[in-house]
């Protein structure tokens, strides 16, 4: 077995709030070779930004995570700040759901992009300056020069992703962790961020993993895929075999819920009722009052998460057979 | 740039007017003459003395003659009280007085009040932002009036060690109680201020993107959060510059330090027009340039802002 550029497990996170714990994940293993691309899909609230958060260290001050997180065999939970800077600014980078704020207003787009080089790896200005400029080549923004010396609010929307991946990419990170990255943006604007995505894996080899809401931009750019729903892994496995055949209600309503254009549609179709409140969740499955096919064990005690056909895995108590369209 | 700061000087103009205009009509129709006094003046030496600064004229003709001497010769007036001297004599022996400690007041709420704010932020939660929470909220219920003779108490009283009143061109011990007293209040608002933006600025996107790019706490605070975390400290300046301006008057009055502010009170209360109108004139234009220095400085630090 090669060894994993990326390794969870049991990784939990959970945030002390006044009304009480709220577990946004519950003991999520997963594992992420060189190059591999992952998408984690699910709703608003399904724990997948909180997920990879804690990947970086990266949660709000009430935040715990438990688990553990290895980076190249390096543990990340509860690693010292000056450690950690290192491992965030050259080996894993993250790119956020909203361009428009994740940039800072006040400060010109070339400092912005240099002073990680120049803080970590000890570029002068001047190299730091041009490698900003390459990148911003690389990601297809025209005339990269005098674009440094701009600030966020003269680009659009777009343009300000191109800008945070180039930013990413500029140390060369092992893993790329998009989240959301093209929820903010119109249509056109996102298969252009998706396509670049897509090159820079290729050339850069940069694993990537993708989260979204969004199965439609999964389909063509992730290997895999891993659904999940109240913090928990509901479905993994390769994305083709789990879009012909979704082992798991909740994948199934997921897909279901995506609008067609090809046949006549009266309604969109949507997942009746609501992602689960994840103050005080129970033990038992965080689907069942929304599942089609709950029964008797499902609001006692959560499904494990179970392999089949060599390389998939699905938590459900519901038969296999009785998860179809 | 450089158009919107003159048009903003010649805007000021106007604004200076109207401010002469509106003082003088006060004081016009204000009962009392800057010669009344106990004893009682004969109406003949009144009328005289009414006639010698012009007060006997018309209302149109004085302030005709007032706003065309300032225009023509920067000539603000006689003084009706101090009989020697005339209003400029007057501000140009106060206003070095009141500039100084108000500079160094201005310096140490800024610079306290705004380290205080942003350390307390960036500590939330541990002892020291309750420390520094807890000194802004007693510095803030310490008004100036307040301050001065619980400092006199302590430091001249008490202690010895400070002088409880008078200027000596301004030396160091003359100067710390005025600059304490003058300062507490607005240090403890700039605090607040600067610790409620800055908490507000640590958890916006674009310090999430700072932390993941693996750039170091101070980097962040210093680079990252101090400017936007600023910008609401800076648009409190204007009001705070005229807060202590107000607050001048009490200074001088319980330190004896001689500024503005004591002829300010006096003149008010002696109706001794020329010195009012001149200082009121002074203050304006100085809040009026307060105010454009702060959307200087405003633009210098957002970029999205360009005149």
């Amino acid at each position: 077995m090669t060894e994993h550029l990326l390794s969870v497990r049991d990784l939990s996170v959970s945030f002390d709030t006044p009304d009480g714990t709220v577990s946004a994940v519950n003991g999520i293993s997963l594992d992420l070779a060189k190059r591999d691309t992952l998408a984690i899909v699910g709703e608003s609230g399904s724990g997948k930004t909180q997920l990879a958060f804690a990947m970086l260290g990266l949660l709000a001050r009430n935040g715990r995570s438990e688990g553990s997180v290895r980076i190249e065999g390096q543990e990340i939970l509860n690693l010292p700040e000056a450690k950690l800077n290192k491992v965030r600014a050259e080996r894993v980078a993250m790119i956020f759901q909203d361009p428009m704020t994740s940039l800072n207003p006040y400060l010109k787009i070339g400092t912005q992009m240099a002073e990680v080089l120049q803080l970590h790896l000890g570029k002068s200005k001047r190299a730091a300056m041009e490698d900003a400029a390459r990148m911003l080549d690389a990601v297809r923004i025209p005339d990269a020069k005098r674009r440094l010396g701009m600030y966020p609010h003269e680009f659009s929307g777009g343009m300000r992703q191109r800008i945070m991946i180039a930013m990413a990419l500029l140390c060369r990170p092992a893993l790329l962790i998009a989240d959301e990255p093209t929820t903010a943006l119109d249509v056109t604007v996102q298969a252009q961020i998706m396509e670049l995505l897509t090159e820079v894996r290729e050339e850069f080899g940069t694993a990537i993993i993708l989260i979204t809401h969004d199965l439609g931009i999964v389909a063509g750019s992730c290997e895999r895929t891993m659904v999940m729903y109240g913090g928990r892994v509901m479905e993994t496995g390769p994305t083709d075999k789990l879009f012909e055949a979704p082992s798991h209600p909740y994948t199934l309503g997921l897909l279901a819920a995506v609008p067609r254009l090809d046949i006549p549609q009266e309604d969109l179709l949507t997942i009746p009722g609501d992602p689960p409140d994840l103050l005080g969740l129970s033990g038992g499955c965080p689907f069942t009052p929304r599942c089609p096919l709950a029964h008797e064990p499902c609001p006692q005690r959560m499904p494990d998460l179970v392999s089949f056909d060599t390389d998939r895995k699905r938590a459900c108590h519901a038969a296999r057979e009785d998860v179809h369209r | 740039m450089t158009a919107f700061i003159l048009r903003r000087l010649l805007f000021a103009i106007p604004v200076l007017l109207i401010l002469i205009v509106l003082t003088f009509v006060l004081m016009y129709t204000a009962p009392g003459s800057p010669f009344a006094s106990d004893r009682g003046v004969p109406p003949a030496v009144l009328a005289n003395l009414e006639r010698e600064y012009g007060l006997d004229r018309p209302f149109l003709a004085q302030i005709g003659t007032y706003i065309w001497n300032i225009v023509t010769q920067f000539d603000f007036g006689p003084s009706f009280q101090y009989r020697d001297q005339d209003v400029n004599d007057l501000i140009e022996q106060g206003f070095p007085v009141t500039l100084t400690y108000g500079f160094w007041s201005f310096l140490v709420a800024v610079v306290v009040g705004g380290t205080l704010g942003v350390v307390a932020a960036i500590r939330q939660n541990t002892w020291l932002d309750y420390f520094a929470v807890g000194i802004s909220i007693g510095a803030q219920v310490l008004p100036n009036f307040v301050m001065a003779p619980i400092l006199v108490l302590v430091f001249t009283l008490w202690l010895g060690w400070l002088p409880g009143g008078g200027w000596q061109g301004g030396q160091i011990e003359y100067l710390i109680m005025p600059v304490i007293a003058l300062s507490t209040s607005f240090m403890a608002s700039i605090a607040r201020i600067a610790r409620a933006s800055m908490l507000e600025v640590m958890t916006s996107n674009f310090i999430r993107t700072a932390r993941a790019k693996g750039l170091p706490g101070r980097t962040i605070v210093l680079r990252h959060a101090l400017k936007p975390a600023l910008l609401p400290v800076i648009s409190y300046l204007g009001p705070a510059f005229v807060g202590m301006i107000t607050g001048s008057v009490v200074i001088d009055l319980y330190f004896s330090t001689g500024g503005i502010g004591q002829f300010f009170v006096a003149s008010a209360l002696n109706r001794d027009y020329g010195v009012m109108m001149g200082i009121t004139v002074l203050l304006g234009a100085l809040t009026i340039l307060f105010n454009l220095l702060v959307d200087i400085l405003y633009a210098w630090i957002d970029p999205k802002i360009r005149y």
